[in-house]
């Protein structure tokens, strides 16, 4: 291993425990330790949103897919963006005006129903348990590749690393690492694009030409259609991606440690502009890998292009761009994991146990107990499931998770803010379709079953055709939020004016 | 009287909010929020859908629009440009929305809506 890659590696982990080690001075309280006691202002938070966001998925996946599928690459980036108008228009100001530290307590603002919270609760840590494994044994093979370390030394040190930010720091440190990570990587994603672009001498339009020469694609590489071919299939990805990310928990999360909706509209603003930018620029990012590494470069070093983005910084700016992109990565990965760890703490300590078993009567220390006990136990499941899931094809888990979140989450967020039928009923309805329909049908698709070996977990012939069956699940949340709602007579009018007059003026008593 | 019934548990004035909820001034907000949020939803949804829907059921995107960039490029970046046009409007807008709703806040809730 370069010298230079393990200094700038060990400044970074470091400047984040340092951060780790602030933050913990000021976490006192439950309040501070879920949502930064509300503190965040507008760009803070937005950098935040944008770090949360900005994950290894985004920043090595989406550089990668570019490289190898040129168009089809950018699909991701176009769905993520998108997603911050659903997020921006429908659901930030409401989500703010009405919840406290969760999804569930957002919901519960409606319906004073224990199994309403208990399945919000549930749906919020199935989607955190399967992100938090594809993000981990993503970051295991990334980090054995960087620093030539065997996985499970991998999995353990950002597993360790992750476990130290929220356990002492909470969402304060979370939330500090995140926002500096985002800066460092746009600071990076900058530099590189740069450096491409002057190779071309800032002619965008001469970047394309030679690209289509650069790949096996040949001119292809140009059009849609290298990787999403069945029209069905792309239109059901699309869905996902922008109603999914509008449901994730660790997104919605976020709208919490701003004060009031005025600063989370702000931060939703600065994120939109910051990942906006950032996805115009894993264009640069993209070609420039299948420009100056090469597609057989890429695929050598890892078969999933992961490693597009730290190869393309090693090739045009040599070792020190190299070590300064693959410790950006690592942040990346621990602040996003972070963050997951996190919002599920917060649905088991505080919706499961202070809500559901305690039923509310607790006390700050023991709120503050239950979180670190919460958050540890959310840590060591997962670190465990990622080192049995080292040779498993984790890629499923992502779009289940933003599955979930779309057929599930979103459905009963929009019910509940926007609907004056909707009940407790209705709201069980709505979560459980969307969950149970989504992991069945994720179950039975091609990113389980597949005739080839290796290619998925199983194999054999997928009896459902879409990877990502956002197109059927998503309706089916819907309807199932419907007919549990007509099904049931219960209805309290004026318990919806106060959750509508309070969703929209922001009025707290 | 009815102030008996419009006291909470800590004996503070409970709001009315049903009272609030039909007054002219917040159903003037809603309105003049839903006459927003509304059409702009739809129309992002539709331009968003309508990339992946052309791409998937047609090749005409894949026409040159500038050298050896075509159209699909433009359309995808105009996804961005869309993104940032609509996000800009909506805070401008969403100004005046928190105007009106302190408005309700200090007319209908702390003064009770009495005026």
């Amino acid at each position: 291993m370069d010298p230079i890659v393990v200094v700038l590696f060990l400044a970074i982990v470091s400047l984040t425990l340092v951060i780790t080690y602030f933050a913990a001075k000021r976490t006192k309280s439950a309040s501070e330790f879920y949502t930064a006691g509300g503190g965040l202002t507008g760009w803070q938070n937005g950098l935040a949103i944008a770090g949360d966001y900005l994950s290894a998925a985004s920043f090595l996946g989406i550089a990668g897919a570019i490289a190898l599928q040129g168009f089809d690459g950018f699909f991701y980036s176009i769905g993520f963006l998108i997603a911050y108008l659903v997020v921006l228009l429908l659901v930030a100001e409401p989500l703010r005006n009405l919840g406290k530290y969760t999804l569930a307590d957002m919901i519960n603002s409606r319906f004073d129903a224990k199994k309403v919270r208990g399945v919000a609760a549930l749906s919020t840590i199935t989607i955190v348990l399967f992100y938090m494994i594809a993000q981990l044994v993503g970051a295991g093979a990334l980090i054995q590749l960087l620093f030539d370390i065997p996985y499970w030394i991998a999995v353990l040190i950002v597993g360790v690393m992750m476990t130290i930010y929220v356990l002492f720091g909470g969402m304060i440190a979370t939330s500090w690492v995140q926002i500096t990570k985002a800066v460092l990587l746009m600071a990076g994603m900058v530099i590189i694009s740069f450096i491409v672009l002057w190779k071309f001498n800032f002619n965008i339009s001469a970047m394309f030409t030679e690209v289509k020469t650069a790949t096996s694609h040949g001119a292809d590489y140009l059009n849609p259609g290298i990787k999403y071919s069945d029209p069905l299939g792309t239109l059901s990805l699309m869905l996902a991606l922008v109603l999914g990310t509008a449901g994730l928990p660790h997104i919605l999360m976020r709208f919490f440690t701003v004060k009031d909706a005025k600063t989370a509209r702000k931060s939703v603003i600065t994120a939109t502009w910051t990942i906006g930018i950032f996805y115009i620029l894993t264009l640069f990012l993209g070609f420039g890998a299948a420009i100056f590494v090469g597609e057989s470069d890429i695929l050598a070093a890892n078969s999933g292009g992961n490693m597009a983005a730290p190869l393309l910084a090693e090739a045009i700016g040599g070792n020190i761009l190299f070590a300064f992109i693959s410790a950006v990565a690592f942040a990346t990965i621990l602040a996003v994991v972070a963050g997951l760890v996190l919002s599920g703490a917060s649905a088991f300590a505080h919706d499961i146990y202070g809500q559901i078993i305690k039923k509310g009567k607790t006390t700050e220390r023991q709120q503050m107990l239950a979180a670190r006990y919460a958050a540890l136990g959310v840590s060591v499941l997962s670190i465990l499931l990622s080192l049995g899931a080292q040779f498993l094809n984790v890629a499923f888990l992502v779009s289940l998770a933003f599955c979930i979140a779309a057929s599930a989450n979103l459905p009963v967020i929009l019910y509940t803010v926007y609907w004056k039928r909707f009940n407790t009923s209705g709201a069980v309805w709505a979560l459980l379709s969307g969950l149970i329909s989504a992991l069945v049908l994720v179950s039975l698709s091609p990113s389980v079953f597949s005739p080839v070996e290796g290619a998925a977990l199983f194999v054999g012939d997928p009896i459902f055709p879409l990877s990502n069956p956002a197109l059927v699940s998503v309706p089916l949340g819907f309807i199932g939020g419907y007919l549990g709602t007509v099904f049931s007579k219960e209805n309290d009018l004026a318990r919806y004016a106060e959750v509508k007059v309070r969703a929209n003026t922001g009025y707290r008593e | 009287m009815a102030e008996a019934k419009l006291m909470d548990e800590k004996g503070k004035p409970k709001v009315d909010y049903v009272k609030v909820e039909s007054s002219p001034q917040f159903k003037q907000l809603m309105a003049n929020k839903k006459k927003f949020i509304l059409p702009m939803t739809v129309f992002f949804l539709v331009f968003y859908f309508l990339l992946p829907i052309f791409t998937s059921y047609g090749t005409f995107l894949n026409t040159p629009a500038f050298g050896d960039i075509t159209w699909a490029w433009i359309f995808a970046v105009a996804q961005f440009v869309m993104t940032w046009v609509i996000s800009s409007m909506y805070v401008k807008k969403a100004a005046s929305f928190d105007d009106e709703a302190d408005q309700i806040i200090e007319d209908q809730i702390q003064k009770g809506g009495n005026q």
